[in-house]
C-alpha cells in the first residue's frame, strides 16, 4: 500500500504517501499553515478551523484532518481563507483570556485581528479552580481545545477524569458532578497541564512563583495540603 | 422544595435489566432511571456507571448535553412552551407570560412542591398548530391565553392531525386507519410493498430507486439508490449492517415526519425492513426526539406488533435467512443529533458531537460499521415505489424531481399543515392551497428549507418547488418548510430568533460555530432591543456568517448563518 497522491499546494506540485494529511504535505514545502487545537501526538479532532484551507470544494477543509487527494489545487492564504482566520481568532479574543497563550497571540498580529471588534458580547467565564497541590485550572484562559481531556481518556492515561460541562458557546472542561480533582479519578500525572497550549491549567508552584512566594513557603503550602487529602 | 431521599432500591429491577450491557445502553438507561426519580441524583449516576462500566466524568459530560437529562432536582411534569419562528409569528409570547404567571415561575423553575415546572424549549415540531407546548408528554396545540388553565390542569385536547394534499402516494393510510393496529395496517395494503420488492433482487430494486430519483429528505438530498449501493457493497456481514430512521426532526418549521410517525407508524416499520433486504443489514435502529412523544409510542406499538406477527425477526416473509430487528431509540433534547454522525454518538451512549467526514456512514457509521442512514420521507418514498412501481412514481412531479414531497405550510397561512404535493408546485400555489394569508395580509417574506434555508421576497413566490429551480434560484428544498411571514412582522425579530435557535443548538465542538452562533445571536439581539443597528454591525454578521458557512465542522454551522445573509441581502436595512 505505497500509494502515493500528487497534488498542488500554493501552485507548487508535491507527491506524497496516501493519508498524508494537507498539514503534513504543506510542512514539507515549508508552507507553514496556522494551527491552534492541532498537537503532533494527539487525536486530531479538527476543533479550531483555524487551519481551514481553499481545496475548491462547497467549503474550506481543515488541514489537520483532512487528506491529500490528486488533482488537490490547496490554496491555503487565500484573500476568503484570511478571512475566516482572522474572523475565528478575533471571536475568540472576544471569549477569553488569551494573554497566557503566546502562539494565539502571535496569530492575531499576523493576521490583524482586531480583538475588539466583538467586545460587546459575553466572555465565557469561569472561577478558578485551586482544588488540589499540584496545579490550579483556570477555565477564563480555557479556549476548549480538548487536549487535556484526551490525554487523560484514549490518548495516554485512561483515567477519565475530565469531561464537559455544558453545550455550545457554553461548553466547559468539567469533572464528574464539578468536583475537585482530588474527589475524581485523577491520579496527578499532569500529562493535561504538559499539553494545555494557555494558561488555563498550570502547576501550582509555577503560579505561586509568579505571585512573588518563595519556594520554601511554596514546598510547605503543597506539602501540607497534600498530607490532608 | 422537598428533597426526597434517594432510595436506590427502587433502581435495581431497572439496573437488573441492563447488567451485561455497555456504553451504548447509556440513554435508554438514563431515560428509565430518570423516569423513576424525576431527575439523576449522583448515587443514580454511580449506579449506572457500574453497571455500564462508563466513567462517572463521561456520564456527566452526556447529561450535561442533553437539554431533558437532569443531574438537579427537577419536577415530574415539565411543561415545555416552544419560543421558535413559527410559534412567535402565532404569538407564543402570550402564552409564555399566562403560563408564567399562573405557575409563577421562571423558565427552568419548579414549582415550590416539585411538582410542575415550566421551560422555554426550542420548536417542538408542532408549527402547523402554533402555538404549541407539551405539558409532560401530552401535546397541545393552538393554544390561547385562555386555554391556559386547561393547559396546566391537563386537560386540554391533543391536536387532531392536519394532513392534506393529493395524490397522497405516503401518507394515502393517513384517517384511514387506526395507527395502532397491524391488522388494519395489512387491511390498507401494508406489507404489498415488501413483498413486491422480494420477487426481486437488491440490485433491481436499487435500480427503481435511481429510476425514481428519490434524493434524501432529511436535506442533504443524497440519492437513496446510491446510498443503499454503497452501504450494501461496504465490506462486512449483514450482522454488521445497520439501517438507521432518523427520527430526530427537529429543524425549525418541520413538522412532516411527525405526521407520518404518528398516523402511519407501520409503514415506517415496513420502509425500514425493505431498505435492510436491498442492503442486507440485520440490524435495525429508529432515533426520534425526545420530545416526541407520541411518535414514540406509536412506534414502539408498531414495532412490537410487527415482530410479534413475524414481520420482524428470523426469516422475514418466510424468506429464509433474512434477519431483520429494531430497536428504537429515543434522544433527549438536542437538534445537533439530527446530523447523522452526532446521531451515531448519541446511540454509542456519548454527547452528540459530529464526526469528521470522511470516512462517510455507508462504510463507517454506528459503531464504525456499514450504515444506511436514511430520513423518515425518503424511506416512505421509497417504500411506496415498490407498492406502486417506479413508473407510476414518475408519473408525478416533473422530469428533474419525479413524485411527490412532503411540505410543511406554517406561518401567518390559514390552513397550515402537512401537504403532499407533486414536485413543481410553486410557493404561491402552495399558500393559495392553504387558504391563503391570514386575515387578507401581504407577504412580507417566505423561510423556505427551515432555519437553515433562505427567504423569498413576495417577487420570488412563482418559483416551482423542484430540485432544479432549487438550484436555478439558490434556495435549498431542505425539509419542505415553506413558512410565511405577513406584512406585520417585524422582521428584525425573526432573525433573532433564528439565531437564538443555532445557538442554543451548537453542539460546542469546532470554534466557528461554538462562538459564531453566539456572537450572531448577540449582535442581533442588541438591534432588537437596543435601538436598531450599529455602525459594523452588518460587516460582523457578514464576517461570522462566512467564517461559519466555510469553516465550521458540519452542517449546523454550515448552514446556521444562512436564512440570516438571504434577509440581509434581500433587505440589508435591517441591519445597516
Ligand atoms: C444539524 C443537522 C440536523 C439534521 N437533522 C436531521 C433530522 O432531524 N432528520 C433527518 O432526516 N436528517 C437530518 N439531518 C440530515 C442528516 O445528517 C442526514 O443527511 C440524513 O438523515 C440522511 O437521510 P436522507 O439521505 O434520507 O435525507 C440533519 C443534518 C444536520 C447537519
Ligand atoms: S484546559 Fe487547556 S488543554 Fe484543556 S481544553 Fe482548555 S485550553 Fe485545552
Ligand atoms: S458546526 Fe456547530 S454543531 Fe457542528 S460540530 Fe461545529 S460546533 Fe458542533
Ligand atoms: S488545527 Fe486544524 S482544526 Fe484546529
Amino acid at each position: 500500500m505505497s500509494e502515493t497522491i500528487t497534488l498542488k499546494i500554493d501552485g507548487r506540485e508535491i507527491t506524497v504517501p496516501q493519508g498524508t494529511t494537507i498539514l503534513d504535505a504543506a510542512a514539507q514545502l515549508g508552507i507553514e499553515i496556522p494551527v491552534i487545537c492541532y498537537h503532533p501526538h494527539l487525536t486530531a479532532n479538527g476543533l479550531c478551523r483555524v487551519c481551514s484551507v481553499d481545496v475548491g470544494w462547497r467549503v474550506q477543509a481543515a488541514a489537520c484532518v483532512t487528506q491529500c487527494a490528486n488533482g488537490m489545487n490547496v490554496e491555503t492564504h487565500s484573500e476568503d481563507v484570511c478571512r475566516g482566520r482572522r474572523t475565528i481568532l478575533e471571536m475568540l479574543a472576544a471569549t477569553v483570556e488569551l494573554a497566557e497563550a503566546p502562539e494565539i497571540l502571535a496569530l492575531l498580529q499576523e493576521y490583524e485581528a482586531d480583538e475588539s471588534r466583538f467586545a460587546a458580547g459575553e466572555r465565557r467565564t469561569a472561577p478558578i479552580h485551586d482544588d488540589n497541590p499540584f496545579y490550579i485550572r483556570d477555565y477564563n484562559q480555557c479556549i476548549n481545545c480538548w487536549r487535556c481531556v484526551q490525554v487523560c481518556a484514549e490518548d495516554a492515561q485512561y483515567t477519565f477524569a475530565l469531561s464537559f460541562d455544558g453545550r455550545g458557546f457554553h461548553t466547559q472542561i468539567g469533572t464528574f458532578m464539578n468536583k475537585g480533582m482530588t474527589d475524581t479519578t485523577c491520579v496527578f500525572c499532569g500529562q493535561c497541564v504538559g499539553v494545555c497550549p494557555t494558561g488555563a491549567l498550570k502547576p501550582k508552584r509555577q503560579l505561586l512563583l509568579e505571585q512573588g512566594w518563595d519556594p520554601d513557603s511554596i514546598f510547605e503550602a503543597t506539602r501540607r495540603k497534600r498530607k490532608k487529602t | 422544595m422537598t428533597t426526597e431521599p434517594i432510595d436506590l432500591t427502587l433502581l435495581e429491577p431497572v439496573l437488573q435489566r441492563y447488567h451485561g450491557r455497555r456504553r451504548d445502553a447509556l440513554l435508554p438507561l438514563l431515560h428509565e432511571a430518570q423516569a423513576v426519580y424525576g431527575w439523576l441524583p449522583e448515587t443514580v449516576q454511580e449506579a449506572v456507571s457500574k453497571t455500564l462500566r462508563v466513567p462517572l466524568a463521561d456520564i456527566h459530560g452526556v447529561i450535561e448535553f442533553y437539554t431533558m437529562f437532569y443531574n438537579r432536582p427537577m419536577a415530574r411534569t415539565v411543561v415545555r412552551i416552544c419560543e421558535d419562528v413559527a410559534c412567535q409569528l402565532a404569538g407564543c409570547e402570550a402564552i409564555h407570560k399566562a403560563v408564567s404567571e399562573k405557575l409563577g415561575l421562571q423558565h427552568g423553575e419548579m414549582s415550590e412542591d416539585g411538582a410542575i415546572a415550566y421551560e422555554r424549549v426550542p420548536c417542538l415540531g408542532m408549527c402547523e398548530h402554533a402555538p404549541n407546548a407539551l405539558y409532560g408528554d401530552k401535546p397541545a396545540g393552538d393554544l390561547t391565553v385562555t386555554a391556559v388553565d386547561d393547559f396546566l390542569a391537563g386537560t386540554y385536547p391533543e391536536p387532531a392531525a392536519k394532513i392534506y394534499g393529493e395524490p397522497k402516494l405516503k401518507l394515502f393510510r393517513v384517517g384511514q386507519m387506526d395507527p395502532l393496529s397491524l391488522d388494519d395496517y395489512l387491511a390498507h395494503e401494508g406489507y404489498v410493498g415488501l413483498q413486491n420488492a422480494m420477487q426481486h433482487t437488491p440490485e433491481e430494486i436499487i435500480q427503481w430507486m435511481d429510476a425514481s430519483n428519490i434524493l434524501g429528505r432529511g436535506g442533504a438530498m443524497f440519492p437513496v439508490g446510491n446510498k443503499w449501493k454503497f452501504t450494501r457493497a461496504a465490506p462486512g456481514t449483514p450482522a454488521q449492517k445497520h439501517i438507521i430512521a432518523n427520527c430526530d426532526e427537529s429543524e425549525p418549521g418541520t413538522f412532516k415526519d411527525r405526521g407520518l410517525m404518528e398516523e402511519d407508524p407501520f409503514s415506517l416499520v415496513e420502509a425500514m425492513t425493505l431498505a435492510a433486504y436491498v442492503v442486507g443489514a440485520e440490524n435495525g435502529w429508529i432515533f426520534i426526539r425526545g420530545e416526541y412523544p407520541r411518535s414514540h409510542k406509536r412506534l414502539l406499538n408498531a414495532v412490537e406488533k410487527a415482530r410479534a406477527a413475524g414481520y420482524l425477526g428470523k426469516n422475514i416473509l418466510g424468506r429464509a435467512g433474512f434477519h431483520f430487528d429494531i430497536e428504537v431509540r429515543l434522544g433527549a433534547g438536542a437538534y445537533i443529533c439530527g446530523e447523522e454522525t452526532a446521531l451515531f454518538e448519541a446511540i454509542e451512549g456519548k454527547r452528540g458531537f459530529p464526526r469528521i467526514k470522511p470516512p462517510f456512514p455507508t462504510t463507517h457509521g454506528l459503531f464504525h460499521q456499514p450504515t444506511a442512514i436514511n430520513n423518515v420521507e425518503t424511506l416512505v418514498a421509497a417504500l411506496a415505489v415498490a407498492r406502486i412501481g417506479w413508473e407510476a412514481w414518475a408519473a408525478y412531479g416533473t422530469d428533474d424531481s419525479k413524485g411527490t414531497k412532503w411540505f410543511c405550510l406554517s406561518g401567518h397561512v390559514n390552513r397550515p399543515g402537512l401537504y403532499e404535493l407533486p414536485f413543481g408546485v410553486t410557493v404561491r400555489e402552495l399558500i393559495e392551497m392553504g387558504g391563503g394569508v391570514k386575515d387578507g395580509r401581504a407577504i412580507q417574506a417566505v423561510l423556505v428549507g427551515g432555519a437553515a434555508g433562505r427567504f423569498l421576497s413576495p417577487a420570488e413566490l412563482d418559483y416551482p418547488l423542484t430540485y432544479a429551480s432549487s438550484r436555478n434560484h439558490a434556495f435549498p428544498i431542505g425539509s419542505g418548510v415553506v413558512m410565511v411571514i405577513d406584512d406585520q412582522t417585524d422582521m428584525r425579530h425573526t432573525l433573532y430568533h433564528l439565531a437564538h435557535f443555532f445557538a442554543h443548538e451548537s453542539c460546542g465542538k469546532c470554534f466557528p460555530c461554538q462562538i459564531g452562533t453566539q456572537r450572531q445571536m448577540e449582535i442581533l439581539h442588541h438591534i432588537n432591543h437596543n435601538g436598531g443597528p450599529q455602525p459594523g454591525d452588518k460587516e460582523r454578521l457578514l464576517d461570522v456568517g462566512f467564517t461559519m458557512t466555510e469553516t465550521s465542522l458540519c452542517g449546523l454551522g454550515q448552514t446556521a448563518a444562512a436564512a440570516i445573509v438571504s434577509a440581509i441581502n434581500l433587505w440589508p436595512e435591517l441591519v445597516e
